[in-house]
C-alpha cells in the first residue's frame, strides 16, 4: 500500500506543483524516488515529528499541499497537538500518513500499533480520516484528499496488501464490494476489509448472505454518504483499532435508530499480546473464521 | 510598506492600550505583553516589511507570535499601524470578539494562532523553509518567550533552522527571566542560552530589549551571519514601564484596578 502512495504521490506531483512531501527520517526504499525527481518539494524532517508537523503547517500557510509521512503513532500521536493546532484550527491543507494502521507492525510491539490514531485524529476540526483497504483506495484516498485541500490523515496498511476490489469513486461513500440486500452487512474500514471478505465467502458457502463494504473515508463531513449502509437492519463494523472511539464509534454516532451495529475491533487487553499481524487479528477475532462466527450470531 | 513610525511614541502608546485592555477584560498576562512592547515598536515601526491597508500582501515579512498569551501587544501594535480600527481594541476578550485573548489568526495581520507554548518557532520554519524553495526575499520573524523554551519542541526547530540554512529566519526570545510559577532560573535554567542557540549553528547577538537602539541597530543588519538563522536574545524586564509590575511574577496573572490603572498610565505617559 506504501508504494501505491508514493506512486500515485508522484503522478500527482508531476501535474501539480504544489505537493511537498515531509518524511520524519523513514520510508526507506520507499520515498527514494518521489525525493529523486522533486528535490525541491521534499524534506527530511530527522525524528522531530513535532517540528515535521509545525514545519508543515508553515509550508501549507504558503502554498503548499503537505504530506507528513511517518510509521505508525509518530506522525499521529506524537504531535496531536500540532495536528489539532497548527493544521487543523488554521484548516491548512495537510495530509498526515502513517504507515502500519493497526498491528501492521506486528512483531514490533505495541509502540508500533496504531490502535488509537483513527478515534483520536478524528476529533479534529476540519480533518477527515481515510482508510484505504487495498492500493487501490489509498491512490483513491490520496486523490481525494488533494481534491479537498483540507487537513486529513491518510491511515495506510504496510506493504502487500493484495487488490480487493476495482477502483472507484470513493466521494460517493461506503464501497458495496461484496453488494447484496442481505440484513446483515460488514462495514470494514482498512486492509482488514480482506478477511472480512473470506469470512463472507465462508457464509457464502454455507448458503449465507452477508454483504461487504469497504468504507475508507471516515469524517462527519461525508455522513451522508454512509445511506447505503443503513438499509441493513444488522452492520457488522470492523476495524484494526481499538474500540474506543474507532470506526465502529463513529457508525453508531451517525447510523438511525433502528440500526444495529456490532463493533468487531481490538481489545484494550490485547497491549500485552506480541505476535504478527495474523496472529494478533485472530487473537482479537479479525480473522474470517471469527469474523463469520460473529456474523452468524448476528443472524 | 508601513511609513516609518516614531519608536519611543509606538512603544508608550502599545504599553497604555495594552493597559487598558487587560483592564476592561479582567485579563491576565500583561506582564510578558509590557516586557516585549519595545521589540513590537521597533519591529513594526521600522524592520517588518508590512502594509496595514493590504494584510495578505504576498511580499509582507511574516511575524509569528509564539508567547501567544500575550497578545495584547501584538493587538495593539497592528490596530495602531491601522490594520484594523483602534476602537476594536475594546472589544478584546469579549464574548464574540476575535480579539481573543491569545493571539489569533483572525486578527488582520496575524499569521498564526497560538497559545500552546512550543508552536510559534517550528510554524516560522516552515515559512521561512517556503520562502527559500520559492525564491522569495520576505523574511520570517518570531517572538519567543524564555518560559516557553522549555519545550522541547522549540529545540527540533532549534535544530531544524541551521541545518536548513534558514537565514530569512529571525527568532527574538524576549528573556524577561520569569515565567509562570516562578523565575527561569528556579523553574528551568535556560543559562547560558546564547551559547546553547551557538552551539546549535545559530548567530546570534544579545541586547537590552529595552533600548531601541540596540533592537534597531540588531535588525537592520540581518541576517547577521549569511548562511544561519538569526537569533536576538532581548534581555527585558517583565511588567517593564510599571514600576509596581516589574519583575513581579504577580503580574503574570494579575489585572489592574481602577487605581493601578490610572498609575500605570501615568507612568507610561502615552496619552489617554
Amino acid at each position: 500500500m506504501r508504494t501505491a502512495f508514493i506512486n500515485e504521490l508522484i503522478l500527482q506531483a508531476r501535474k501539480n506543483p504544489k505537493i511537498f512531501l515531509v518524511v520524519g527520517d523513514l520510508g526507506f526504499s520507499v520515498i527514494e524516488p518521489y525525493a529523486e525527481e522533486f528535490p525541491n518539494r521534499y524534506l527530511n524532517a530527522g525524528v522531530a515529528e513535532q517540528n515535521m508537523t509545525s514545519v508543515a503547517a508553515g509550508l501549507a500557510s504558503e502554498g503548499y499541499h503537505v504530506f507528513t509521512y511517518s510509521i505508525a503513532n509518530f506522525p499521529t500521536l506524537r504531535c496531536f497537538e500540532q495536528i489539532r493546532n497548527d493544521i487543523c484550527y488554521h484548516n491548512l491543507p495537510v495530509t498526515v500518513v502513517a504507515v502500519g494502521g493497526g498491528v501492521a507492525y506486528g512483531n514490533l510491539g505495541y509502540s508500533h500499533h496504531a490502535v488509537q490514531d483513527i478515534a483520536a485524529l478524528r476529533t479534529l476540526p476540519n480533518m477527515t480520516v481515510f482508510s484505504p483497504a487495498d492500493p487501490g483506495e489509498a491512490s483513491g484516498c490520496l486523490q481525494f484528499a488533494l481534491q479537498r485541500g483540507r487537513p486529513s490523515y491518510l491511515r495506510l496498511g504496510k506493504a502487500g496488501e493484495a487488490k480487493l476490489h476495482e477502483p472507484c469513486d470513493l466521494t460517493q461513500g461506503p464501497v458495496p464490494v461484496r453488494a447484496g440486500t442481505a440484513p446483515v452487512a460488514f462495514a470494514v474500514t482498512g486492509s482488514v476489509l480482506k478477511p472480512a471478505l473470506e469470512a463472507a465467502e465462508i457464509l457464502s458457502q454455507r448458503g449465507i448472505e452477508v454483504a461487504v463494504y469497504s468504507c475508507p473515508v471516515i469524517s462527519g463531513e461525508f455522513a451522508g454518504a454512509f445511506k447505503t449502509l443503513w438499509r441493513h437492519q444488522k452492520i457488522i463494523s470492523v476495524e484494526e483499532h481499538g474500540f474506543a472511539g474507532g470506526f465502529g464509534s463513529f457508525l453508531k454516532e451517525i447510523c438511525p435508530a433502528n440500526v444495529h451495529i456490532r463493533i468487531c475491533a481490538i481489545p484494550e487487553a490485547n497491549a500485552a499480546l506480541v505476535g504478527s499481524q495474523e496472529v494478533l487479528r485472530k487473537q482479537a477475532g479479525l480473522d474470517a473464521e471469527s469474523l463469520a462466527r460473529t456474523a452468524l450470531e448476528a443472524i | 510598506m508601513n511609513s516609518k513610525f516614531e519608536t519611543q511614541p509606538l512603544a508608550r502608546q502599545i504599553r497604555t492600550e495594552v493597559i487598558k485592555m487587560v483592564a476592561a477584560a479582567s485579563a491576565s498576562h500583561v506582564g510578558g505583553a509590557l516586557s516585549m512592547a519595545d521589540l513590537l515598536a521597533v519591529l513594526y515601526g521600522e524592520i517588518l516589511r508590512v502594509k496595514p491597508e493590504q494584510p495578505a500582501w504576498s511580499e509582507r515579512d511574516r511575524f509569528i507570535l509564539s508567547k501567544g498569551h500575550s497578545c495584547t501587544g501584538v493587538y495593539a501594535t497592528l490596530a495602531l499601524l491601522g490594520f484594523f480600527p483602534l476602537a476594536e481594541l475594546q472589544t478584546y476578550g469579549q464574548d464574540g470578539s476575535r480579539l481573543m485573548t491569545h493571539v489569533s489568526h483572525k486578527v488582520p495581520g496575524v499569521e498564526f494562532s497560538t497559545g500552546s507554548l512550543g508552536h510559534g518557532l517550528g510554524f516560522a520554519c516552515g515559512k521561512a523553509l517556503a520562502a527559500k524553495r520559492q525564491n522569495k526575499n520576505w523574511r520570517v520573524f518570531t517572538m519567543l518567550s524564555d518560559g516557553e523554551l522549555d519545550e522541547g519542541s522549540n529545540w527540533e526547530a532549534i535544530l531544524f533552522a541551521p541545518h536548513h540554512r534558514l537565514d530569512n529566519l529571525v527568532a527574538i526570545v524576549d528573556y524577561n527571566k520569569i515565567q509562570s510559577l516562578g523565575s527561569v532560573k528556579e523553574v528551568l535554567d535556560l543559562h547560558p542560552l546564547a551559547e546553547k542557540f551557538r552551539a546549535f549553528n545559530w548567530a546570534v547577538q544579545e541586547i537590552d530589549g529595552h533600548n531601541h537602539n540596540e533592537i534597531s541597530a540588531a535588525l537592520k543588519k540581518l541576517p547577521f551571519e549569511p548562511g544561519k538563522p538569526s537569533c536576538l536574545i532581548a534581555h527585558t524586564i517583565k511588567g517593564k514601564g510599571v514600576d509596581y509590575m516589574e519583575n513581579k511574577l504577580l503580574w503574570h496573572y494579575r489585572t489592574p484596578n481602577v487605581e493601578q490603572v490610572a498609575t500605570a498610565l501615568k507612568q507610561i505617559g502615552g496619552g489617554p
